[in-house]
Protein backbone atom coordinates (compact mmCIF):
# COMPACT_ATOMS: atom_id res chain seq x y z
CA UNK A 1 0.00 0.00 0.00
CA UNK A 2 1.64 3.64 -1.02
CA UNK A 3 0.91 4.95 2.57
CA UNK A 4 2.59 2.55 4.56
CA UNK A 5 5.11 3.38 6.44
CA UNK A 6 4.22 7.64 6.49
CA UNK A 7 4.31 7.49 10.55
CA UNK A 8 7.64 8.03 11.95
CA UNK A 9 7.81 4.96 14.53
CA UNK A 10 7.47 6.53 17.77
CA UNK A 11 3.82 8.34 16.52
CA UNK A 12 3.08 4.44 15.72
CA UNK A 13 3.13 3.67 18.91
CA UNK A 14 1.80 6.60 20.62
CA UNK A 15 -1.08 6.15 18.43
CA UNK A 16 -1.00 2.29 19.87
CA UNK A 17 -0.87 3.54 23.28
CA UNK A 18 -3.88 5.69 22.97
CA UNK A 19 -5.91 2.53 21.49
CA UNK A 20 -4.64 0.55 23.97
CA UNK A 21 -5.63 3.07 26.79
CA UNK A 22 -9.19 3.82 24.90
CA UNK A 23 -9.57 0.03 24.63
CA UNK A 24 -8.78 -0.40 28.46
CA UNK A 25 -10.94 2.66 29.72
CA UNK A 26 -14.36 1.15 27.35
CA UNK A 27 -14.26 -1.82 29.25
CA UNK A 28 -13.96 -0.88 32.82
CA UNK A 29 -17.16 1.42 31.07
CA UNK A 30 -18.49 -2.01 30.51
CA UNK A 31 -17.99 -3.78 33.78
CA UNK A 32 -19.40 -0.45 35.92
CA UNK A 33 -22.34 -0.68 33.71
CA UNK A 34 -23.04 -4.52 33.45
CA UNK A 35 -22.77 -4.76 37.47
CA UNK A 36 -25.40 -1.39 37.36
CA UNK A 37 -22.96 1.46 38.93
CA UNK A 38 -23.82 3.22 35.66
CA UNK A 39 -27.20 3.65 35.01
CA UNK A 40 -26.97 5.50 32.27
CA UNK A 41 -27.50 4.59 29.23
CA UNK A 42 -23.47 4.71 27.54
CA UNK A 43 -22.31 4.13 23.79
CA UNK A 44 -19.15 2.80 23.77
CA UNK A 45 -16.26 3.09 21.46
CA UNK A 46 -14.74 -0.17 21.71
CA UNK A 47 -13.64 -1.24 18.26
CA UNK A 48 -13.88 2.35 16.93
CA UNK A 49 -10.60 3.28 18.64
CA UNK A 50 -8.70 3.74 15.65
CA UNK A 51 -9.60 7.06 14.15
CA UNK A 52 -9.53 9.19 17.29
CA UNK A 53 -6.04 7.56 18.56
CA UNK A 54 -4.65 8.99 15.07
CA UNK A 55 -5.94 11.65 14.74
CA UNK A 56 -5.10 13.14 18.39
CA UNK A 57 -1.45 12.45 17.54
CA UNK A 58 -1.40 14.25 14.56
CA UNK A 59 -3.82 17.13 14.48
CA UNK A 60 -4.52 20.02 17.30
CA UNK A 61 -7.78 21.47 16.87
CA UNK A 62 -9.27 24.15 18.97
CA UNK A 63 -12.60 23.17 18.91
CA UNK A 64 -13.60 19.39 18.96
CA UNK A 65 -17.59 18.67 18.43
CA UNK A 66 -18.32 14.95 18.42
CA UNK A 67 -21.35 13.06 19.18
CA UNK A 68 -22.89 10.43 21.14
CA UNK A 69 -20.05 7.95 20.46
CA UNK A 70 -17.42 10.40 22.13
CA UNK A 71 -15.43 8.83 24.57
CA UNK A 72 -13.26 8.05 22.43
CA UNK A 73 -12.10 11.53 21.12
CA UNK A 74 -12.65 12.80 25.24
CA UNK A 75 -9.62 10.47 25.68
CA UNK A 76 -7.34 10.59 23.01
CA UNK A 77 -7.79 14.52 23.06
CA UNK A 78 -6.29 14.29 26.55
CA UNK A 79 -9.89 15.22 28.34
CA UNK A 80 -10.29 15.57 32.72
CA UNK A 81 -10.14 11.12 33.13
CA UNK A 82 -11.89 11.38 36.42
CA UNK A 83 -14.90 13.89 35.16
CA UNK A 84 -15.84 11.64 32.42
CA UNK A 85 -16.02 8.89 35.17
CA UNK A 86 -18.14 10.74 37.51
CA UNK A 87 -20.06 11.88 34.77
CA UNK A 88 -20.67 8.28 33.66
CA UNK A 89 -21.59 7.75 37.73
CA UNK A 90 -23.61 10.41 37.36
CA UNK A 91 -22.44 12.22 39.96
CA UNK A 92 -22.06 16.09 40.75
CA UNK A 93 -18.13 15.90 40.05
CA UNK A 94 -18.92 14.67 36.64
CA UNK A 95 -18.24 17.26 33.82
CA UNK A 96 -21.77 18.11 33.32
CA UNK A 97 -22.50 17.19 36.93
CA UNK A 98 -24.25 14.10 35.47
CA UNK A 99 -27.15 15.59 33.55
CA UNK A 100 -25.16 15.25 29.68
CA UNK A 101 -24.33 11.24 30.55
CA UNK A 102 -21.95 9.60 27.73
CA UNK A 103 -23.11 11.74 24.85
CA UNK A 104 -22.76 14.98 26.63
CA UNK A 105 -19.03 14.68 27.90
CA UNK A 106 -17.55 17.96 27.64
CA UNK A 107 -13.77 19.42 28.52
CA UNK A 108 -13.39 22.82 27.41
CA UNK A 109 -9.67 22.91 28.59
CA UNK A 110 -9.30 20.80 25.33
CA UNK A 111 -12.36 22.43 23.53
CA UNK A 112 -14.72 19.59 23.19
CA UNK A 113 -18.14 20.79 23.42
CA UNK A 114 -20.52 18.33 24.78
CA UNK A 115 -23.02 16.61 22.65
CA UNK A 116 -26.66 16.56 23.49
CA UNK A 117 -28.44 13.39 21.77
CA UNK A 118 -29.06 14.24 18.56
CA UNK A 119 -27.12 12.69 15.63
CA UNK A 120 -25.40 15.48 13.73
CA UNK A 121 -26.64 18.51 15.37
CA UNK A 122 -23.02 18.81 16.23
CA UNK A 123 -21.81 19.84 12.57
CA UNK A 124 -24.07 22.83 12.07
CA UNK A 125 -22.76 24.02 15.61
CA UNK A 126 -19.45 22.96 14.42
CA UNK A 127 -19.89 24.91 11.38
CA UNK A 128 -20.97 28.19 13.37
CA UNK A 129 -18.39 27.98 15.97
CA UNK A 130 -15.87 28.26 13.38
CA UNK A 131 -17.83 30.62 11.38
CA UNK A 132 -17.45 32.51 14.75
CA UNK A 133 -14.13 32.51 14.96
CA UNK A 134 -12.19 31.30 11.60
CA UNK A 135 -8.41 31.54 13.50
CA UNK A 136 -9.58 28.36 15.18
CA UNK A 137 -9.30 25.09 13.63
CA UNK A 138 -12.22 23.08 14.47
CA UNK A 139 -12.52 18.67 14.47
CA UNK A 140 -16.02 17.24 14.01
CA UNK A 141 -17.19 13.52 13.91
CA UNK A 142 -20.15 11.97 13.14
CA UNK A 143 -21.60 8.73 12.08
CA UNK A 144 -22.81 7.33 8.70
CA UNK A 145 -26.10 7.44 10.35
CA UNK A 146 -25.83 11.18 11.10
CA UNK A 147 -24.28 11.69 7.79
CA UNK A 148 -28.16 11.24 6.21
CA UNK A 149 -29.42 13.74 8.49
CA UNK A 150 -30.53 16.37 6.40
CA UNK A 151 -29.17 19.73 7.82
CA UNK A 152 -25.63 17.85 7.43
CA UNK A 153 -24.49 17.85 3.71
CA UNK A 154 -26.32 21.16 4.11
CA UNK A 155 -24.11 22.67 7.05
CA UNK A 156 -21.07 21.10 5.62
CA UNK A 157 -21.55 22.84 2.28
CA UNK A 158 -21.67 25.69 4.09
CA UNK A 159 -18.65 25.34 5.21
CA UNK A 160 -16.84 24.77 2.12
CA UNK A 161 -18.84 27.85 0.35
CA UNK A 162 -17.39 29.91 3.94
CA UNK A 163 -13.95 28.19 3.48
CA UNK A 164 -14.07 27.45 7.26
CA UNK A 165 -11.65 25.59 8.70
CA UNK A 166 -12.98 22.20 10.03
CA UNK A 167 -11.98 18.53 9.85
CA UNK A 168 -15.21 16.59 9.21
CA UNK A 169 -14.46 12.95 10.13
CA UNK A 170 -17.15 10.29 9.74
CA UNK A 171 -16.95 7.16 11.82
CA UNK A 172 -18.63 5.16 9.52
CA UNK A 173 -19.57 1.63 11.22
CA UNK A 174 -22.42 0.66 8.55
CA UNK A 175 -24.53 0.84 10.93
CA UNK A 176 -27.86 2.68 12.28
CA UNK A 177 -28.77 0.77 15.55
CA UNK A 178 -28.51 -2.61 13.37
CA UNK A 179 -29.98 -0.90 9.92
CA UNK A 180 -26.87 -1.53 7.86
CA UNK A 181 -26.09 1.46 5.02
CA UNK A 182 -27.16 -0.40 2.04
CA UNK A 183 -30.51 -1.23 3.15
CA UNK A 184 -30.42 2.81 3.87
CA UNK A 185 -29.30 4.48 1.30
CA UNK A 186 -27.41 4.01 -2.14
CA UNK A 187 -24.33 6.76 -2.09
CA UNK A 188 -21.35 8.00 -0.29
CA UNK A 189 -21.07 11.37 1.66
CA UNK A 190 -17.57 11.51 -0.14
CA UNK A 191 -18.80 11.18 -3.73
CA UNK A 192 -21.88 14.11 -2.64
CA UNK A 193 -19.03 16.41 -0.94
CA UNK A 194 -16.46 15.58 -3.84
CA UNK A 195 -19.11 17.23 -6.18
CA UNK A 196 -19.06 20.38 -4.45
CA UNK A 197 -15.45 20.93 -4.34
CA UNK A 198 -14.04 19.27 -0.84
CA UNK A 199 -11.38 17.59 -0.33
CA UNK A 200 -12.10 14.14 0.56
CA UNK A 201 -11.17 10.42 1.29
CA UNK A 202 -13.24 6.85 1.79
CA UNK A 203 -11.02 4.62 3.57
CA UNK A 204 -10.55 1.92 6.73
CA UNK A 205 -10.24 3.44 9.98
CA UNK A 206 -6.46 2.11 9.69
CA UNK A 207 -3.79 4.25 11.14
CA UNK A 208 -1.36 4.19 8.50
CA UNK A 209 -4.22 4.95 5.65
CA UNK A 210 -5.80 7.84 7.83
CA UNK A 211 -2.00 9.52 8.30
CA UNK A 212 -1.46 10.52 5.50
CA UNK A 213 -4.94 11.96 4.55
CA UNK A 214 -4.74 14.24 7.74
CA UNK A 215 -1.61 15.58 7.58
CA UNK A 216 -2.55 16.75 3.51
CA UNK A 217 -6.27 17.88 4.85
CA UNK A 218 -5.22 20.16 7.72
CA UNK A 219 -3.73 22.40 5.06
CA UNK A 220 -6.60 22.60 3.02
CA UNK A 221 -9.53 22.86 5.29
CA UNK A 222 -12.41 22.19 5.33
CA UNK A 223 -12.11 18.68 4.35
CA UNK A 224 -13.51 15.18 4.79
CA UNK A 225 -12.83 11.84 5.48
CA UNK A 226 -15.10 8.86 5.79
CA UNK A 227 -13.39 6.03 7.94
CA UNK A 228 -14.59 2.54 7.69
CA UNK A 229 -14.89 1.11 10.87
CA UNK A 230 -16.48 -1.60 12.86
CA UNK A 231 -18.24 -1.29 16.49
CA UNK A 232 -18.26 -4.01 18.60
CA UNK A 233 -21.00 -3.58 21.24
CA UNK A 234 -24.33 -2.64 20.44
CA UNK A 235 -25.15 1.01 19.65
CA UNK A 236 -26.34 1.40 23.59
CA UNK A 237 -25.50 -0.15 25.88
CA UNK A 238 -22.88 -3.02 26.01
CA UNK A 239 -24.36 -6.22 24.38
CA UNK A 240 -22.79 -8.16 21.64
CA UNK A 241 -24.11 -9.78 18.68
CA UNK A 242 -21.42 -12.36 17.72
CA UNK A 243 -18.14 -12.09 17.05
CA UNK A 244 -16.71 -8.66 14.80
CA UNK A 245 -15.96 -8.75 11.48
CA UNK A 246 -12.72 -7.32 12.10
CA UNK A 247 -10.67 -5.67 15.72
CA UNK A 248 -8.57 -2.64 14.38
CA UNK A 249 -6.62 -2.75 17.86
CA UNK A 250 -5.70 -6.20 17.20
CA UNK A 251 -4.61 -5.80 13.30
CA UNK A 252 -2.63 -2.85 14.17
CA UNK A 253 -0.87 -4.74 16.87
CA UNK A 254 0.33 -7.09 13.97
CA UNK A 255 1.07 -4.58 11.82
CA UNK A 256 4.13 -3.13 14.50
CA UNK A 257 4.69 -6.48 15.07
CA UNK A 258 5.72 -7.05 11.22
CA UNK A 259 7.72 -3.92 11.59
CA UNK A 260 9.65 -5.10 14.14
CA UNK A 261 8.17 -4.07 17.27
CA UNK A 262 8.46 -6.58 20.15
CA UNK A 263 5.28 -8.71 21.43
CA UNK A 264 6.48 -8.29 24.59
CA UNK A 265 6.67 -4.46 24.45
CA UNK A 266 3.01 -4.18 23.11
CA UNK A 267 2.19 -6.50 25.70
CA UNK A 268 3.21 -4.88 28.35
CA UNK A 269 1.73 -1.43 27.08
CA UNK A 270 -1.65 -3.12 26.68
CA UNK A 271 -1.39 -4.60 30.55
CA UNK A 272 -0.17 -1.43 31.85
CA UNK A 273 -3.28 0.72 30.06
CA UNK A 274 -5.40 -2.20 31.94
CA UNK A 275 -4.29 -1.90 34.75
CA UNK A 276 -4.26 1.98 35.01
CA UNK A 277 -7.73 2.03 33.86
CA UNK A 278 -8.89 -0.24 36.71
CA UNK A 279 -6.83 1.05 39.17
CA UNK A 280 -8.66 4.68 38.18
CA UNK A 281 -12.13 3.63 37.87
CA UNK A 282 -12.23 1.45 41.24
CA UNK A 283 -10.68 4.78 43.20
CA UNK A 284 -13.71 6.56 41.59
CA UNK A 285 -16.58 3.42 42.59
CA UNK A 286 -14.85 2.83 46.02
CA UNK A 287 -15.74 6.95 46.95
CA UNK A 288 -19.42 6.17 46.86
CA UNK B 1 -39.69 62.79 13.81
CA UNK B 2 -39.92 59.75 16.13
CA UNK B 3 -38.53 56.60 15.38
CA UNK B 4 -40.08 53.94 14.08
CA UNK B 5 -39.78 50.68 15.57
CA UNK B 6 -38.43 49.37 12.27
CA UNK B 7 -36.14 52.03 12.65
CA UNK B 8 -35.10 51.13 16.06
CA UNK B 9 -34.32 47.87 15.14
CA UNK B 10 -32.32 48.62 11.93
CA UNK B 11 -30.29 50.68 14.65
CA UNK B 12 -30.02 48.40 17.80
CA UNK B 13 -28.50 46.08 15.04
CA UNK B 14 -25.82 48.00 13.12
CA UNK B 15 -24.44 48.89 16.12
CA UNK B 16 -24.41 45.56 17.28
CA UNK B 17 -22.29 44.39 14.15
CA UNK B 18 -20.18 47.41 13.80
CA UNK B 19 -19.43 47.93 17.51
CA UNK B 20 -19.90 44.88 19.15
CA UNK B 21 -18.49 42.19 16.56
CA UNK B 22 -22.25 41.00 16.52
CA UNK B 23 -23.64 39.03 13.45
CA UNK B 24 -26.71 38.28 11.74
CA UNK B 25 -27.86 35.60 9.66
CA UNK B 26 -30.92 34.24 7.93
CA UNK B 27 -32.14 34.10 4.46
CA UNK B 28 -32.92 36.32 2.04
CA UNK B 29 -32.00 39.28 4.77
CA UNK B 30 -30.32 41.87 2.06
CA UNK B 31 -32.75 40.83 -0.87
CA UNK B 32 -35.92 43.33 -2.02
CA UNK B 33 -36.51 45.62 1.44
CA UNK B 34 -34.11 44.52 3.96
CA UNK B 35 -36.86 42.55 5.92
CA UNK B 36 -38.89 45.38 6.26
CA UNK B 37 -35.99 47.65 6.38
CA UNK B 38 -35.30 46.59 9.74
CA UNK B 39 -31.51 45.24 8.24
CA UNK B 40 -29.03 47.69 7.90
CA UNK B 41 -25.99 47.30 5.03
CA UNK B 42 -23.46 46.99 6.80
CA UNK B 43 -20.39 44.58 7.79
CA UNK B 44 -21.15 41.20 9.70
CA UNK B 45 -24.19 39.63 7.56
CA UNK B 46 -24.39 36.57 6.75
CA UNK B 47 -26.69 35.66 4.01
CA UNK B 48 -27.82 32.04 4.80
CA UNK B 49 -28.60 29.44 1.88
CA UNK B 50 -32.29 28.00 2.44
CA UNK B 51 -31.37 25.84 4.84
CA UNK B 52 -33.53 26.27 8.55
CA UNK B 53 -32.68 23.62 10.05
CA UNK B 54 -29.25 23.98 9.30
CA UNK B 55 -28.97 27.69 9.87
CA UNK B 56 -30.19 27.85 13.63
CA UNK B 57 -27.19 25.02 14.13
CA UNK B 58 -24.87 27.53 12.93
CA UNK B 59 -26.84 30.53 14.87
CA UNK B 60 -25.90 28.49 17.87
CA UNK B 61 -22.31 27.72 16.70
CA UNK B 62 -22.06 31.47 16.19
CA UNK B 63 -23.41 32.44 19.94
CA UNK B 64 -20.93 29.68 21.40
CA UNK B 65 -18.11 31.97 20.20
CA UNK B 66 -19.28 35.38 21.50
CA UNK B 67 -20.90 36.50 18.65
CA UNK B 68 -24.40 37.33 20.32
CA UNK B 69 -26.21 36.07 16.78
CA UNK B 70 -29.51 37.87 15.43
CA UNK B 71 -31.07 35.31 13.63
CA UNK B 72 -33.84 35.88 11.73
CA UNK B 73 -36.72 34.00 11.33
CA UNK B 74 -38.94 35.59 8.04
CA UNK B 75 -42.11 33.71 9.56
CA UNK B 76 -42.66 32.50 12.54
CA UNK B 77 -44.31 29.33 10.92
CA UNK B 78 -40.65 28.82 9.64
CA UNK B 79 -39.85 28.09 13.24
CA UNK B 80 -40.86 24.66 13.26
CA UNK B 81 -38.05 23.64 10.56
CA UNK B 82 -35.54 26.12 12.68
CA UNK B 83 -36.83 24.45 16.12
CA UNK B 84 -34.78 21.52 16.89
CA UNK B 85 -31.09 22.84 17.84
CA UNK B 86 -32.92 25.86 19.47
CA UNK B 87 -35.00 24.06 21.25
CA UNK B 88 -32.82 21.02 22.03
CA UNK B 89 -29.11 22.22 22.17
CA UNK B 90 -29.44 26.28 22.73
CA UNK B 91 -32.13 26.37 25.60
CA UNK B 92 -30.29 23.01 27.12
CA UNK B 93 -26.78 24.43 26.96
CA UNK B 94 -27.01 26.52 29.86
CA UNK B 95 -28.30 24.34 32.49
CA UNK B 96 -27.07 21.16 31.20
CA UNK B 97 -23.62 21.71 29.60
CA UNK B 98 -23.04 25.27 31.75
CA UNK B 99 -22.33 26.84 28.19
CA UNK B 100 -23.91 30.09 26.99
CA UNK B 101 -25.25 30.51 23.64
CA UNK B 102 -27.26 33.68 23.61
CA UNK B 103 -29.33 33.68 20.63
CA UNK B 104 -31.16 36.24 19.94
CA UNK B 105 -34.49 34.78 17.45
CA UNK B 106 -36.26 37.06 15.29
CA UNK B 107 -39.01 35.88 14.75
CA UNK B 108 -41.19 38.04 12.42
CA UNK B 109 -45.14 37.45 12.13
CA UNK B 110 -47.75 38.72 9.29
CA UNK B 111 -50.99 38.19 8.48
CA UNK B 112 -54.08 39.17 6.02
CA UNK B 113 -53.04 39.80 2.12
CA UNK B 114 -53.81 36.24 1.22
CA UNK B 115 -50.79 35.13 3.43
CA UNK B 116 -52.83 31.70 3.65
CA UNK B 117 -51.95 28.73 6.16
CA UNK B 118 -48.49 28.11 6.09
CA UNK B 119 -46.56 32.53 6.19
CA UNK B 120 -49.27 33.73 8.70
CA UNK B 121 -48.91 32.50 11.76
CA UNK B 122 -47.35 34.03 15.80
CA UNK B 123 -46.48 31.11 17.80
CA UNK B 124 -44.39 32.51 20.48
CA UNK B 125 -46.43 29.74 23.16
CA UNK B 126 -44.78 26.90 22.13
CA UNK B 127 -41.20 28.21 22.92
CA UNK B 128 -42.88 29.09 26.44
CA UNK B 129 -43.20 25.54 27.05
CA UNK B 130 -40.27 24.77 26.30
CA UNK B 131 -37.64 25.29 29.33
CA UNK B 132 -34.21 27.95 28.47
CA UNK B 133 -36.52 30.40 26.34
CA UNK B 134 -37.16 33.92 27.33
CA UNK B 135 -40.03 34.82 25.17
CA UNK B 136 -41.47 38.44 24.69
CA UNK B 137 -43.84 40.14 21.81
CA UNK B 138 -41.89 44.03 21.75
CA UNK B 139 -44.62 46.39 19.71
CA UNK B 140 -42.76 49.78 20.49
CA UNK B 141 -39.21 51.25 20.21
CA UNK B 142 -39.33 51.36 23.69
CA UNK B 143 -39.93 48.18 24.20
CA UNK B 144 -37.53 46.81 21.82
CA UNK B 145 -34.64 48.25 23.70
CA UNK B 146 -35.66 47.08 26.79
CA UNK B 147 -35.99 43.61 25.16
CA UNK B 148 -32.02 44.03 23.03
CA UNK B 149 -30.90 45.41 26.29
CA UNK B 150 -31.88 42.33 28.74
CA UNK B 151 -30.70 39.95 25.56
CA UNK B 152 -27.09 41.50 25.92
CA UNK B 153 -26.62 40.27 29.73
CA UNK B 154 -28.40 36.85 28.90
CA UNK B 155 -27.01 33.77 28.76
CA UNK B 156 -29.40 31.71 26.66
CA UNK B 157 -31.73 32.12 23.58
CA UNK B 158 -34.49 35.22 23.29
CA UNK B 159 -37.62 34.14 21.50
CA UNK B 160 -38.39 38.05 19.95
CA UNK B 161 -41.53 37.50 18.79
CA UNK B 162 -42.53 40.36 16.03
CA UNK B 163 -45.42 41.69 14.36
CA UNK B 164 -45.54 43.72 10.75
CA UNK B 165 -48.17 45.25 11.90
CA UNK B 166 -46.28 47.28 14.67
CA UNK B 167 -43.32 47.94 12.49
CA UNK B 168 -44.63 51.78 12.23
CA UNK B 169 -45.05 51.99 15.70
CA UNK B 170 -43.79 54.99 17.20
CA UNK B 171 -45.18 55.79 20.36
CA UNK B 172 -45.01 53.48 23.72
CA UNK B 173 -48.10 52.08 24.90
CA UNK B 174 -49.37 53.13 28.31
CA UNK B 175 -51.64 50.82 30.48
CA UNK B 176 -55.22 52.39 30.83
CA UNK B 177 -55.81 51.89 34.90
CA UNK B 178 -58.90 53.53 36.41
CA UNK B 179 -60.26 52.80 40.09
CA UNK B 180 -63.73 51.42 39.10
CA UNK B 181 -62.95 49.38 35.89
CA UNK B 182 -65.89 46.70 34.84
CA UNK B 183 -62.70 44.47 33.73
CA UNK B 184 -59.19 44.30 32.57
CA UNK B 185 -57.88 43.66 29.63
CA UNK B 186 -53.89 42.08 29.20
CA UNK B 187 -53.02 42.58 25.79
CA UNK B 188 -50.32 40.53 23.83
CA UNK B 189 -48.49 41.13 20.61
CA UNK B 190 -50.80 43.09 18.08
CA UNK B 191 -53.97 41.85 19.66
CA UNK B 192 -52.77 44.73 21.63
CA UNK B 193 -53.60 47.15 19.07
CA UNK B 194 -57.19 45.75 18.71
CA UNK B 195 -57.71 45.66 22.45
CA UNK B 196 -57.38 49.34 22.79
CA UNK B 197 -59.84 49.90 20.03
CA UNK B 198 -61.82 47.97 21.69
CA UNK B 199 -61.97 49.83 25.15
CA UNK B 200 -62.04 53.08 22.80
CA UNK B 201 -65.69 51.91 21.58
CA UNK B 202 -66.86 50.66 24.89
CA UNK B 203 -65.30 53.38 26.99
CA UNK B 204 -68.03 55.52 24.89
CA UNK B 205 -71.49 52.90 25.34
CA UNK B 206 -70.40 53.34 29.60
CA UNK B 207 -67.95 50.36 29.88
CA UNK B 208 -64.59 51.20 31.72
CA UNK B 209 -61.93 48.59 31.11
CA UNK B 210 -58.51 48.88 32.50
CA UNK B 211 -55.34 47.92 29.92
CA UNK B 212 -52.25 46.04 31.03
CA UNK B 213 -49.52 46.20 28.18
CA UNK B 214 -47.50 42.74 28.76
CA UNK B 215 -44.21 42.49 26.62
CA UNK B 216 -42.31 39.54 28.59
CA UNK B 217 -44.22 36.23 28.50
CA UNK B 218 -41.84 33.78 29.93
CA UNK B 219 -40.40 34.81 32.37
CA UNK B 220 -44.03 36.46 33.70
CA UNK B 221 -43.58 38.41 36.10
CA UNK B 222 -45.95 38.47 37.66
CA UNK B 223 -46.27 42.17 39.72
CA UNK B 224 -48.77 44.15 40.78
CA UNK B 225 -48.85 46.19 37.74
CA UNK B 226 -50.25 43.33 36.65
CA UNK B 227 -52.19 41.95 39.51
CA UNK B 228 -53.83 45.02 41.66
CA UNK B 229 -56.05 46.05 38.23
CA UNK B 230 -57.28 42.65 37.95
CA UNK B 231 -57.75 42.75 41.92
CA UNK B 232 -60.29 45.90 42.00
CA UNK B 233 -62.05 45.21 38.49
CA UNK B 234 -62.96 41.65 39.95
CA UNK B 235 -62.79 39.99 36.11
CA UNK B 236 -60.02 39.96 33.30
CA UNK B 237 -59.35 38.90 29.94
CA UNK B 238 -55.61 38.34 27.84
CA UNK B 239 -55.98 38.77 24.07
CA UNK B 240 -53.28 37.38 22.04
CA UNK B 241 -52.60 36.97 18.72
CA UNK B 242 -51.19 33.45 18.59
CA UNK B 243 -53.57 30.56 18.98
CA UNK B 244 -55.65 30.45 21.91
CA UNK B 245 -55.94 27.13 22.50
CA UNK B 246 -53.02 25.59 25.16
CA UNK B 247 -51.58 29.19 24.63
CA UNK B 248 -50.03 32.05 25.80
CA UNK B 249 -53.54 33.80 26.81
CA UNK B 250 -54.75 30.28 28.52
CA UNK B 251 -51.62 30.19 30.12
CA UNK B 252 -51.54 33.74 31.47
CA UNK B 253 -55.21 33.93 32.03
CA UNK B 254 -54.50 30.80 34.21
CA UNK B 255 -51.46 32.28 36.16
CA UNK B 256 -53.62 35.36 37.00
CA UNK B 257 -56.09 33.75 38.36
CA UNK B 258 -54.70 31.29 40.28
CA UNK B 259 -52.70 34.16 42.08
CA UNK B 260 -55.70 36.75 42.43
CA UNK B 261 -58.31 34.29 43.29
CA UNK B 262 -59.93 36.46 40.10
CA UNK B 263 -61.91 35.24 36.88
CA UNK B 264 -60.19 35.62 33.78
CA UNK B 265 -60.78 34.50 30.14
CA UNK B 266 -58.60 34.46 27.54
CA UNK B 267 -59.00 35.13 23.62
CA UNK B 268 -56.45 34.27 20.77
CA UNK B 269 -56.37 33.02 17.56
CA UNK B 270 -59.06 30.25 16.69
CA UNK B 271 -58.55 26.46 16.59
CA UNK B 272 -58.38 26.22 12.41
CA UNK B 273 -56.09 26.77 10.03
CA UNK B 274 -55.63 29.87 7.70
CA UNK B 275 -57.25 30.19 4.18
CA UNK B 276 -55.76 32.74 1.35
CA UNK B 277 -58.92 34.06 0.85
CA UNK B 278 -59.79 37.21 3.04
CA UNK B 279 -63.20 35.24 4.58
CA UNK B 280 -60.41 32.64 5.80
CA UNK B 281 -57.95 34.31 7.75
CA UNK B 282 -57.35 33.81 11.63
CA UNK B 283 -54.60 36.86 12.93
CA UNK B 284 -55.47 39.30 15.64
CA UNK B 285 -58.74 38.97 17.22
CA UNK B 286 -60.73 42.03 15.78
CA UNK B 287 -61.86 44.94 18.32
CA UNK B 288 -65.17 43.77 17.81
CA UNK B 289 -65.06 39.94 18.84
CA UNK B 290 -62.92 41.72 21.40
CA UNK B 291 -65.96 44.01 22.61
CA UNK B 292 -68.55 41.16 21.84
CA UNK B 293 -66.19 39.01 24.67
CA UNK B 294 -65.58 41.49 27.16
CA UNK B 295 -69.39 42.29 27.24
CA UNK B 296 -69.25 38.26 27.64
CA UNK B 297 -67.69 38.14 30.29
CA UNK B 298 -69.12 41.32 32.32
CA UNK B 299 -72.63 39.55 31.61
CA UNK B 300 -71.56 36.29 33.70
CA UNK B 301 -70.08 38.20 36.40
CA UNK B 302 -73.22 39.58 36.90
CA UNK B 303 -75.30 36.71 36.90
CA UNK B 304 -72.84 34.88 38.96
CA UNK B 305 -71.27 37.24 41.49
CA UNK B 306 -67.87 36.00 40.52
CA UNK B 307 -64.48 38.00 41.26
Amino acid sequence: MEYYNTQANDTKLEIFKKMCHIRAFEKQVKKSYDTHDIKCPVYLSIGQEATSATISTIFKPDLIFTQHRGHAYYLSFGGNKDKIIDELLGRDSGCNKGKGGSPGIQDLNIGMIGHHGLIGENVPLAVGATLGDSTKKTLCVFGDGAAEEDYVFTAMAFAQTHKLPILFICEDNDLSILTKKQVRRNWELTDALKAIGMPTANIPDDPELITPYIKEFINKLPAFINCKTCRHLWHVGTGQDGTPQTDRLEEYKQKLLEIGYELEQLQEIEKQKLTEAEVLWRKHLQRQ
Amino acid sequence: MAQTLAETIKEITRKHLEENNGIILGQCLSAVGWVNNTVPDTKNIIELPMTDIAGAGIAAGLAITGRRPIFVIRFQDFMFLNSSTLVNYTAKAKEIFNISVPVFIRALATEGNGTGPVHSAVLHSIFMHMPGFKVCSPMTPGEYTQVWDEFMKSDGPIYVSEHRKSFNQTDEIPDIISPDADITIYGISTARFSAIQAIETLKQEGIKCNFVNILWLKPLDLTEKLTMPLMKSGIGLVVDTDFEIAGASQSIAYELMKKTNKYVEALGAEDRSVGTAQRYENGTPSPEKIITKIKELIEIRKNSNCG
